[in-house]
């Protein structure tokens, strides 16, 4: 079999040496190389001070995004609940009322939106399903809980606030690439 | 006679705490030291610098569940934790801290107890520290318990004789068996270990395998015993467990500075001019330094290499060191003899 790297020994069972059997000189080379780990950089990235940089397009929390007049994107179609492979959305749906235009986009809406965040494995797969635009991944991280129940984020968690300023920027999920692949003929009702 | 009795019972406990509060933040050490052999930091969030991590983790070891095993003999599993601890903070007596003070032209010596037999002393005392695992072990009423107890037992009986047999040398350079007596004799940089680099070294290696610290901490082996001696322990009996092993490496580390070392002798001495109890102060510190040197050995061996296998040990005890000892008796005896 070839070799992998050149780093490989070739192990035998020969008579160890005087030198070896000794064992001295190996602990003391042993110590020296432990020795030198005592003043290296440390790995540790000191979590609540420090944070790792993350990359833009990393895959955390959801967000329900809103339109430019504020309303909810999301019309209760239940892609994302299919294409998620862990099954980990849930949603009801219900019928705008009138008077409700500037609340819900379409004439249908998710009452009742859930995700199980600790069946949630963050592969995206929602976001790619969703027709409209409506659910994306943001570097946000998925809290620690005590309970959990509490790991089942509704629409109160996931909806982005309908203040301009505070909406969750999304820009760096949707690309234009992005955007020119959902335009692909398998995704005509995206129009 | 009364000041002289009081001064003893000070200076006991001074001591007790001193050990204690050495083996307590020996604990943080040794994790800090871990850490930083891999790269990490070490515990760091308890206080600064994760200074309150003891007091955490004594306060988690009282406040923890205490679980007797239902077949354990009451007695002994009781006897065996307590035993150890005591055992541990014994040997302490017979360690000459630092020379004389002198308060009101009355002069206090640095030491609970001058022996004349000192080294004698300390190794008793080191040999009843087996009995502790031993009594643990058996009590326990379980298999790994039981074995790890057993491997503790023929562990240290095996290093006690090169142990013994290293020290057999300095006693007989100094012709003295007080403690007192052999740091005197090593008075300025006549430290044994120039006279006997050998007797230092299986003196060393037996010192790990008596205070069960790795590479030969077989009898506790978590990977093949679960726990070894103190498996069935919890809360502050396992952490007596823990904790003698942390003192006894606080006390073998003064042993040893103190048989070879030089004690509290540090060269130069002759020539600071200090008062007395500014010298008998800096002695201390001097003699303190050198036990967490050892301190300091004793983590990064321990962190540096695997476990001996127990056969290798076993070999290594028997066939290695005690050769060794013997022929460093024999060397040292006809130097001796030519040098009369």
């Amino acid at each position: 079999m070839k070799n992998l790297t050149n780093r490989s020994k070739i192990v035998s069972n020969k008579k160890m040496s005087f030198r070896e059997r000794i064992y001295f000189p190996a602990i003391l080379g042993g110590m020296r190389i432990t020795f030198g780990h005592l003043f290296r950089r440390k790995t540790t990235v000191q979590y609540p001070e420090v944070t790792r940089e993350f990359s833009d397009i990393y895959r955390g929390k959801h967000v329900l995004k809103r339109d430019d007049e504020g309303r909810e994107r999301c019309t209760a179609c239940g892609l994302c609940a299919v294409a998620c492979p862990a099954e980990a959305i849930t949603m009801v749906s219900a019928e705008r009322k009138p008077g409700e235009e500037h609340l819900y986009r379409e004439e249908k809406y998710a009452i009742v939106y859930e995700i199980n965040m600790l069946r949630c494995i963050f592969c995206g797969d929602c976001e790619e399903a969703c027709p409209k635009e409506a659910i994306f991944l943001t570097p946000e991280i998925v809290k620690s809980e005590y309970q959990r129940d509490r790991f089942i984020y509704g629409k109160d968690v996931l909806v982005e606030p309908a203040d301009p300023a505070k909406r969750v920027d999304v820009s760096k999920r949707q690309t234009a690439k992005v955007l020119e692949f959902k335009k692909d003929k398998r995704y005509k009702h995206n129009k | 006679m009364i000041t002289q009795i009081i001064y003893k019972a000070l200076l006991a406990s001074f001591i007790l705490v001193l050990s204690l509060v050495v083996a307590m933040y020996s604990t943080l050490i040794e994790r800090k030291v871990a850490g930083w052999f891999q790269d990490r930091h070490g515990p760091n969030r308890a206080g600064p610098w994760g200074l309150l991590q003891p007091l955490a983790d004594g306060l988690k070891l009282f406040f923890k569940e205490e679980f007797m095993p239902a077949s354990a003999d009451k007695f002994l599993y009781i006897l065996g934790p307590s035993l150890t601890m005591f055992v541990a903070l014994l040997t302490s007596a017979a360690i000459p801290w630092g020379p004389d003070i002198v308060i009101n032209g009355v002069v206090y010596p640095m030491q609970v107890a001058d022996v004349n037999i000192g080294i004698l002393y300390v190794f008793a005392i080191l040999s009843i520290g087996v009995y502790g695992i031993m009594i643990g072990g058996w009590a326990s009423n379980n298999k790994y318990a039981l074995l790890g107890a057993v491997r503790a037992s023929s562990q240290m009986i095996s290093y006690e004789l090169a142990m013994s047999l290293s020290i057999i040398t300095i006693v007989m350079m100094s012709g003295s068996l007080s403690m007192r007596e052999i740091v005197a004799q090593q008075h300025g940089f006549h430290w044994n270990i120039l006279y006997q680099p050998l007797g230092f070294l299986i003196f060393l290696v037996c010192a790990f395998a008596e205070t069960n610290r790795a590479p030969f901490d077989l009898p506790e082996c978590e990977t093949e015993l679960v726990g070894g001696y103190h498996t069935e322990y919890s809360s502050m009996k396992l952490g007596f467990y823990l904790f003698a092993e942390y003192i006894n490496m606080f006390i073998s580390g003064a042993v040893m500075a103190t048989l070879f070392l030089g004690g509290y002798h540090f060269p130069g001495i002759d020539k600071l001019g200090l008062s007395p109890n500014v010298f008998a102060f800096v002695s201390f510190m001097v003699l303190f330094t050198k036990i967490t040197f050892f301190g300091f050995i004793y983590m990064w061996i321990r962190w540096t290499l695997p476990r001996f296998r127990y056969d290798q040990l076993m070999k290594l005890g028997w066939k290695s060191l005690i050769p060794l000892a013997i022929l460093n008796v024999v060397i040292t005896g006809v130097v001796i003899l030519l040098n009369q």
